[in-house]
């Protein structure tokens, strides 16, 4: 079962080509927020998810990812879902 | 309640109209995908500029061609088989990404056959790969275009 710093090393990962802040890249923690922080554009958060659940092999409902704001809901949304 | 629209409905539905309307004809449409047809007309007045003495259908127009049947009309037949015909008035798409490649030109007055197919359509947003080909069945144009239904 992969660990909570394999997934935030993976979630940084899928989501590096869609950020535009690199400063905030380079520092990236659980609290760095997506949009805010990253810069990243609203409309990819979709294709992240995507991106998570061909990665994990897990489904995400939609409603999840409204929830999804920073870099560690991302963790633990995937941690929640491979159990 | 959702429908399932005819692709006649569906090109009335269509926002753009003229002279920034791309699709003449949508020919079939369901879930997974949506064939229209466009003329550009030999008239418009964009051949005027591009480019004088060579006209050529501009790049950017033909990906808008793509768009229009490919992601609007496809996510309006989407859109609406989930919440009726009120449930595409009450969006607007925007356009949000495309990765396309030309490999031809589309000559004043050419037909061009547009046909798309759904890669995914979660939270609004829906990807196709679509294709836009001459009457021979040469490619001038492919990729895949996104966009995402936002409240008006």
């Amino acid at each position: 079962m992969a660990t909570e710093a394999e997934v935030f090393e993976s979630v940084v990962k899928i989501l590096t080509p869609f950020v535009k802040n690199q400063e905030a890249l380079a520092s990236v923690k659980k609290e760095t927020h997506i949009l805010d922080d990253l810069k990243v554009n609203s409309s990819r958060l979709v294709d992240v998810v995507l991106q998570f659940e061909d990665t994990f092999d897990i489904e995400v409902a939609d409603d999840d990812i409204d929830a999804v704001e920073t870099v560690g809901n991302c963790v633990s949304l995937i941690l929640a879902k491979v159990g | 309640m959702g429908k399932e629209l005819t692709p006649a409905e569906v090109l009335a539905l269509l926002p753009q109209q003229d002279p920034f309307r791309f699709v003449d004809e949508i020919v079939e449409i369901d879930e997974e995908h949506v064939v229209a047809l466009q003329c550009f007309r030999p008239d418009a007045d964009f051949y005027r500029g591009h480019f004088p003495g060579n006209p050529v259908t501009p790049g950017v127009l033909l990906i808008e061609a793509m768009a229009q049947a490919g992601v609007v009309a496809q996510g309006i037949w989407l859109v609406t088989r989930d919440g009726g015909p009120e449930a595409a008035e009450k969006l607007v798409t925007v356009f949000t990404d495309a990765d396309v490649e030309f490999s031809g030109i589309v000559p004043p007055g050419a037909q061009v056959r547009i046909e798309g197919h759904k890669e995914f359509f979660r939270r609004n947003k829906l990807r196709s790969r679509v294709q836009m080909t001459l009457e021979d069945g040469k490619v001038v144009c492919s990729g895949t275009l996104s966009g995402m239904g936002v409240p008006r």
